[in-house]
């Protein structure tokens, strides 16, 4: 229950001294990184966990995240750099390994939840600050003179009163020597000061640590790392889950030029966690002699109790599930007397989203090495704490005898938080006695992954006297928490609240929201934005529906339902358990107005209401998650044949702070496109069992020549304290399109991925 | 049989039918180029034989015996070819997997036509595959770089 532990644990609050006004709320306090004492080392200052100066004043920062992406390896050094007065140009960025002492101080390195800035910002505001006080401290020192009259700036330290100043450099000597900062003296800037927190200009090419290597080749992924006397794995996984090998032939593999052996993987116990699946690996001399020789292996696999399972059935039972009365998971007034009313009229209508599996660019994939009991890993990895510790579990060793380096991430979506790659990869090393690099195809990563759970919905509304009194929201799907929980039949907490419980229509004085049961026949995983995509795509599709069905403007309509600005109370409503992302409450309130203000920026910068030529259209949608507030409108153009071209995305994104907002602007740009994926092409299926698709020509993604490519950014600027960027783009995408393709044909869609013929078929 | 990888002679042995990708990865160390689908459908291999850009994973080594292979790392030997510098200028990559497929292609597509079209551009680089969705940025990066060659 990693996951889980790990969610509700909260570290104390301690403050930072500092005349800034913009308080970031925060978990891990100055107190805690500063109090940790320095390590006196030769000629270097180790001023904390994240920060060493050397003594040609090279400034080294510790990124403790996952880069897959989203610029955190520049974005959050750069954090540091900037409360330190260091130079960015004189700084370089190594990464954290999976060492105890993250745990013990309370950073995470669990890089998920588009979680990075908000949770990390204020201590890592604190390291910068830190680091600056210790070589102001050893100025002062050195010249004799008050430490408060020495002040750092651009790599120096400079007393103004006898006009001396040091390169950080030359203070190296000295401050390797002092004793901590007491916090109460460390200041962090005034955010009129940042040279580099949220300031695009700062965020040139020049100043992005990877840029070079990504466009020279250089960048080392999870399969890039060499060790001597390496050999290649590839695994054949059950193609039903929970598959046994009952018996296998290696004979023809093993009669395959550099094909060295097979071995035989073992299922593990339930709950699966994030242990390997199990299977039989070929060990080989290069990787295409080990995929010849899987081709070659005679495997027999056992049924399972998942070999039933059956899109077109499992679909139906999640609809029927979705309709009829389930677990109440959230209510306010009632939903019957309002629909019982004489005068109200109930209109019902049903969404289904399908599986989707992640498909990063790069498959799962690991480098191991075991040796006398200890196993050292390179891992493309979203969570080296999960890889460590799955690999002590299964391996049966001590955790401190796992040492976890991560990789480049050739993308992630969620698919590299889980452990279950690397896992394999150490079990087979320990089994070979020699370091091996364990290499995922991309047919492995689609019918062996940890999917994105398919949903169906059916919303009603009570429309009494031209409003909605009434909302009934009914969703069926099957649950990640299975991963822990095999015979878990409903959704959890954290699943209902990713846009569901927190569903934003406060006019609304009756709603009821109820979860119906769903079957476990495969891994369910976390996928990039995860259950909002489907929350907000019934939710804004049908609001759309309704105000169309009751002849309203569907902007104005929407806005009505979301009501006047209010900060929405779940605990009032029998919500018991409302996660809110990991973070407080009393910091991230659900703010409707907030919601409604990016729903009329986007109404307002997309020319909404204007005529359009024949065949175009323009749909919107809003929602919040990851804490942030996000609308967009997508102008599609639909030919006759059904085909559609988005050719306009507007994204209005109220984050609060930007640390970065160039890596901002990037991550809208691939939201739209990995939006609109999910809303053209998503689908997994499965038969008998087995996932169908296998690869890119039946599991389609979007190309340069059918995604949006004329994607804008518009920007809330408020002194609102940071919220998630990565996943909250994505939701919006789905029905703003649905809503457009609407507006050009009148053709509805309430199922993805959104099919050209459907649309043809009128 | 004998061939030339990044202007360096090479003679390799072993089973013909091995992809070059995994020739140049596993047997060479170049590991720049990546492996995604290994079916030719997402050009996050791609890497030049004879100047034209071909998907490594699904062409035989024995295809380029006696030819003259770049991968990325031998596409310049600065790392400064134009399109290098456009898609460091866009500030392209992200996760930065494919970018080196997408580099390659897009190397070839201007070396044959220098001033292409937006339509060209979009069917030139339509067989790469970008999960991060850099295709603004690719697209107009191609178009920066078209201005150079």
């Amino acid at each position: 229950m990693t996951m889980l532990t790990n969610l509700s644990r909260r570290t104390v609050l301690k403050g930072i001294a500092g005349t800034s006004g913009f308080v970031i709320g925060a978990r891990i306090g100055a107190d805690q990184l500063l109090g940790l004492p320095a390590n006196a080392a030769e000629g270097k200052l180790e001023a904390n966990l994240f920060v060493a100066v050397d003594g040609d004043g090279s400034v080294t920062i510790t990124c403790a995240r996952s880069e897959m992406g989203q610029g955190v390896r520049t974005s959050l050094p750069m954090i540091i750099a900037d409360e330190m007065e260091a130079d960015w140009a004189r700084c370089s960025v190594v990464q954290a390994d999976a060492e105890q002492k993250w745990n013990d101080f309370g950073q995470e390195l669990d890089t998920d939840g588009s979680r990075s800035v908000r949770r990390d910002i204020n201590h890592l505001r604190a390291a910068g600050a830190g680091a600056r006080k210790m070589l102001e401290m050893a100025a002062a020192e050195m010249w004799g003179v008050p430490a408060e009259e020495c002040v750092a700036q651009n790599h120096r330290v400079s007393h103004a009163p006898s006009g001396r100043s040091a390169d950080f450099g030359e203070l190296v000597a000295t401050a390797s020597g002092l004793e901590a900062p007491d916090p109460a003296t460390v200041q962090v800037k005034d955010r009129s000061d940042w040279k580099y927190i949220a300031n695009e200009s700062a965020f040139t090419p020049d100043a992005y640590v990877d840029l070079v290597d990504m466009t020279t080749g250089k960048g080392m992924f999870g399969a890039d790392t060499m060790l001597d006397g390496m050999k290649t794995a590839v695994v054949a996984r059950s193609p039903v889950y929970r598959g046994k090998v009952e018996s296998y032939d290696d004979s023809a593999a093993m009669a395959i030029t550099g094909v060295r052996g097979t071995v035989e993987l073992p299922m593990p116990e339930l709950p699966i966690a994030f242990k390997q699946l199990g299977g039989v690996a070929v060990i080989a001399d290069n990787t295409w002699a080990a995929l010849e020789g899987r081709k070659a292996l005679d495997i027999q696999w056992s049924d399972s109790e998942n070999s039933a399972l059956d899109s077109p059935s499992y679909d139906a039972a999640l609809r029927k599930a979705a309709a009829e009365p389930g677990t109440t998971i959230r209510e306010r007034g009632s939903y019957e007397l309002a629909r019982d009313k004489a005068s109200a009229k109930e209109f019902t209508r049903e969404y289904f989203v399908p599986f989707f599996i992640h498909t990063p660019m790069e498959p799962p994939a690991a480098v191991a090495n075991y040796q006398d009991g200890k196993v050292e890993i390179w891992a493309a990895s979203q969570h080296p704490m999960a890889v460590r510790d799955t690999i002590a579990e299964v391996l049966g060793i001590e955790k401190e005898n796992v040492l976890v380096h991560i990789t480049l991430l050739g993308g992630g979506f969620g698919r590299k938080s889980k452990a279950d790659y690397a896992v394999e990869a150490a079990y087979l090393s320990r089994e070979v006695g020699a370091p091996v690099r364990l290499v995922w195809t991309r047919e492995d990563e689609v019918q062996n992954g940890y999917y994105h759970a398919a949903s169906a919905q059916s919303i009603s509304a009570v429309i009494d006297a031209g409003r909605v009194s009434g909302w009934r929201h009914g969703v069926a799907f099957p649950s990640i928490l299975g991963l822990w929980v095999p015979e878990q039949k409903i959704g959890f907490n954290i699943e209902h609240g990713l846009g569901l419980i927190d569903m934003p229509y406060n006019s609304i004085e009756n709603i009821r929201i109820e979860n119906g049961d769903a079957n476990l026949h495969t891994r369910i995983g976390w996928y990039r934005s995860v259950n909002n995509i489907q929350h907000s795509f019934a939710i804004n599709s049908f609001a759309n529906e309704l105000a169309h069905e009751i002849g309203r403007d569907p902007v104005e309509f929407q806005l009505e339902l979301i009501g006047e600005p209010a900060i929405i109370d779940l605990t009032k409503e029998k919500v018991e358990d409302y996660w809110n992302y990991g973070d407080p409450i009393e910091d991230y309130p659900i703010d409707t107005g907030r919601l409604a203000g990016v729903l009329r920026k986007a109404r307002d910068v997309s020319g909404y209401g204007k005529s359009l030529p024949k065949g175009h259209g323009l749909g919107l949608a809003v929602h919040r998650s990851f804490l942030s507030y996000i609308a967009q409108a997508v102008r599609v153009q639909v030919s006759d044949d059904g085909n559609y071209t988005v050719t306009r995305v507007d994204t209005v994104l109220d984050c609060g702070l930007g640390a970065n907002p160039e890596r901002i602007r990037a991550q809208c740009e691939g939201a739209a496109v990995y939006g609109n994926t999910i809303a053209r092409f998503g689908q997994i299926t499965y038969g008998q069992g087995a996932v169908n698709e296998s690869n890119f020509h039946d599991y389609p993604v979007s190309r340069i020549d059918d995604s949006p490519l004329n994607v804008h950014l518009h920007r809330i600027e408020n002194d609102h304290i940071p919220s998630g960027v990565g996943e909250p783009m994505v939701p919006p995408f789905a029905p703003a399109l649905a809503n457009a393709i609407f507006d050009a044909t009148g053709k509805r869609i309430r199922n993805l991925p959104i099919r050209p013929e459907d649309i043809a078929a009128g | 049989m004998n061939l030339t990888v990044n202007g360096s002679p090479q003679e390799f042995g072993g089973d013909p039918n091995m992809p070059l990708l995994w020739y140049v990865r596993d047997v060479l160390g170049l590991t720049g180029s990546k492996f995604a689908c290994g079916t030719g459908l997402c050009g996050s291999c791609t890497v030049h034989v004879g100047g034209e850009a071909v998907r490594a994973c699904v062409t035989p080594v024995s295809a380029a015996e006696g030819m003259e292979v770049t991968t990325i790392e031998g596409l310049d030997a600065e790392g400064n070819h134009p399109v290098q510098r456009a898609w460091r200028a866009h500030n392209v990559p992200q996760c930065g997997y494919c970018q080196s497929g997408q580099i390659m292609q897009a190397a070839a597509l201007l070396s044959q036509n220098p001033d292409p079209s937006d339509q060209e551009i979009m069917d030139g680089m339509s067989g790469n595959i970008c999960r991060c969705g850099t295709y603004q940025r690719i697209f107009a990066a191609v178009k920066t770089a078209a201005k150079e060659v």
